[in-house]
């Protein structure tokens, strides 16, 4: 048989993975979850020398990752992240793969007790292209990142930017960059009111780090609102999240 | 109509076996599992290929239940070709142009290891079931001395499927420093209960031919030749799939038209089934069946390591690929998972590959595509890892 190459000529890489690989520090101990046929994986372990791991719930993706020589095991997100102990990597990477998780919130929470830090890419819902289905047309989104029809989507859970920014906050994650991408992978300032980038933005990837404890707001009506399960950030807490949620870079 | 005929009642071995011996004299004894000590003992090994200036490249094929230590090459018993030629050669995933590849008989063996077939020197005569029991550790143990002897410092890979991959995640468990990478195939971290209900049927008919005669039948001139081969019987079943057995054999009958309403071998896999054991009887010692069937039985490496199987790899450096097989309901991918989990919840360097496959727990001896591919990009991922040279 043919000995088969591990290492792959470095080509490029999608514009979404790239800029989660310039966020990993050379070395580091990294997982990869949902690393799919593992192109950010071997782009890591070999231009970056990570301790790279991957978990992948398409048996064809594992075969090809092994295949590769990369460290990968078959797995779901939904629920082998609890076999890892606390503190296990110094990055984990959850790209393009949130939305298709049964309980993100739990995914989240799980990303940031393993991991010094957490990297989390997803499409973002609140694109404009999308609300203009929606909104006009009146049927289900089909845009590039969201590319199958309802009836076939594993896209679950998708989400806004916002409405991962206020998760995080009422996680109490802490959000240490945010970058968003317009269609043609162009960065969006980070000038730009978060109200907005959540409308020009096609996708968007979060460093996370492990922060301080959520936030609580007092009064009858907050209270009221925890007990529903829906996040009462009052006005004040409003009004900074559509203007400064987002965090300095 | 008996299965197996009784007419050559004693297996002919061949007078010197291929292959490589390493003797320990009385002197140096080997303590067991058990408490007993074994000795004067030999291992029985073979080698391939070339082991390279800085002895890095070298990997330890650990066998199956009923294998042995010639992976390629014609075996000397049965004339056919070695277990494992798929996967080892020049050229093959495990490269012998490029690795140093040993494989030894395991402790209790009956091909050139010694085992219950051999002379007790302290008697004279063979021990049969005087000789102690022995634990996949015990052979492990041995194992590790032939390594020393053979001046390695660290194994590159330990390999194996079924037993041999309970043997390697031993290895990697007992060992850490001497392995740089371990592929433990088709196995579990412990046998299973059902694993062991086929074990017990399978000594059970052994111990039930009268032939046996307690154990001591080498020296009554007798061989336990139907026993023996009801027990491969009832576990070569176990090694296949109900699939796997349908597409060969359906309800095909074996050289007639229509069932003969009588217990000859009616259908095709009757006549398999009592071929696979007659030609069982001719390469294996039935004590020896007996002892390693026991060891794997008793293999459960959490207890060794206080109940906790994360423990047996907290702190390990050694690249882990474990690989199960869709249609193995011997060894299912759930046990092999598990040991997964274990060393997700110590965070060590894990792969872990389930090959589609519906050939049963046989199907790591047997040439699957996506198998032999996966096994060659991990080693050479490791090779890579580890500084070997490309060849």
């Amino acid at each position: 048989m043919n000995r088969m190459s591990t290492r792959r000529p470095s080509t490029p890489i999608r514009i979404d993975l790239q800029i989660i690989a310039d966020m990993v520090k050379p070395g580091s101990r990294v997982l990869d979850i949902g690393c799919g046929d593992g192109a950010l994986l071997d782009h890591l372990v070999h231009e970056k020398q990570v301790d790279g791991r991957g978990i992948e719930i398409k048996q064809e993706g594992v075969n090809a990752c092994v295949t590769h020589g990369l460290s990968v095991i078959h797995g779901d997100a939904d629920e082998d992240l609890d076999d890892y102990p606390s503190d296990a990597f110094d990055y984990v990477i959850l790209s393009r793969t949130l939305q298709n998780t049964r309980d993100p919130r739990w995914v989240l929470g799980e990303l940031v007790r393993i991991s010094q830090h957490a990297i989390v890419s997803f499409p973002n819902f609140g694109y404009w292209r999308v609300r203009w289905q929606l909104l006009l047309r009146g049927r289900m989104p089909v845009t590039a990142l969201f590319d199958d029809p309802w009836h076939t989507s594993p896209n679950i859970h998708p989400c806004t930017i916002l409405d991962f920014a206020v998760l995080c906050r009422d996680m109490g994650i802490k959000i240490t960059r945010q970058i968003s991408l317009t269609k043609t992978g162009q960065k969006i300032g980070p000038w730009m009111p978060q109200a907005l980038s959540n409308l020009m933005a096609e996708q968007a990837v979060f460093l996370l780090s492990r922060g301080n404890r959520p936030r609580f707001v007092s009064g009858r009506l907050a209270r009221a609102h925890r007990r529903a399960g829906r996040s009462f950030p009052g006005f004040a807490w409003r009004l900074r999240r559509r203007f400064a949620c987002r965090p300095r870079q | 109509m008996s299965a197996v005929s009784t007419d050559a009642p004693k297996i002919t071995w061949p007078a010197e076996l291929p292959g490589h011996r390493l003797t320990f004299d009385a002197s140096q004894p080997m303590r067991l599992d058990s408490g007993a000590e074994v000795g004067p003992f030999t291992i029985a090994y073979q080698t391939h290929g070339t082991l390279n200036a800085e002895r890095s490249n070298a990997i330890l094929i650990c066998h199956a239940l009923t294998g042995d230590q010639y992976v390629i090459g014609q075996h000397p018993v049965t004339g056919k070709p070695g277990w494992w030629q798929f996967m080892v050669g020049p050229g093959k995933p495990i490269d012998t142009d490029r690795y140093f590849v040993i494989s030894s008989n395991v402790l209790g063996g009956c091909l050139g290891t010694t085992g219950p077939k051999d002379v007790n020197p302290a008697t004279g005569c063979p021990y049969g079931t005087s000789f102690p029991v022995i634990t996949i550790a015990d052979m492990v143990r041995a194992q590790k001395l032939l390594i020393d002897h053979l001046g390695i410092e660290k194994l590159f890979c330990v390999t194996g499927g079924s037993m041999g991959a309970m043997q390697a995640l031993q290895w990697a468990a007992s060992y850490p420093e001497r392995v740089f990478a371990a592929v433990p195939i088709a196995g579990a971290a412990r046998h299973s209960a059902q694993n062991i209900a086929f074990h017990e049927v399978g000594r059970q008919a052994i111990m039930a031919d009268p032939d046996w005669c307690e154990g001591d039948y080498l020296i009554e001139g007798k061989n336990p030749r139907r026993g023996l081969a009801v027990a491969r019987m009832a576990a070569h079943i176990t090694y296949l799939s109900e699939t796997a057995l349908h597409r060969k054999f359906g309800r095909n009958l074996q050289d007639r038209q229509k069932v003969t309403y009588g217990f000859d071998a009616d259908f095709e896999v009757e006549s398999y089934l009592r071929h696979q054991g007659s030609t069982f009887v001719e390469r294996f010692d039935a004590n020896s069946y007996l002892y390693i069937t026991r060891a794997m039985d008793y293999f459960d490496l959490a207890v060794e390591f206080g109940g906790a199987l994360p423990n047996a790899f907290r702190g390990s450096k050694v690249r882990y690929c474990l690989i199960s097989f869709t249609g193995d309901w011997l060894f299912p991918t759930s046990e092999s998972r598990a040991i997964v989990q274990a060393l997700n919840a110590v965070a060590a360097n894990v792969s872990f590959v389930e090959i589609k496959s519906d050939k049963g727990h046989d199907a790591f001896l047997l040439d699957e595509p996506e198998f032999a591919k996966t096994l060659n990009g991990f080693l050479n991922g490791c090779a890579e890892h580890r500084g070997l040279a490309r060849r």
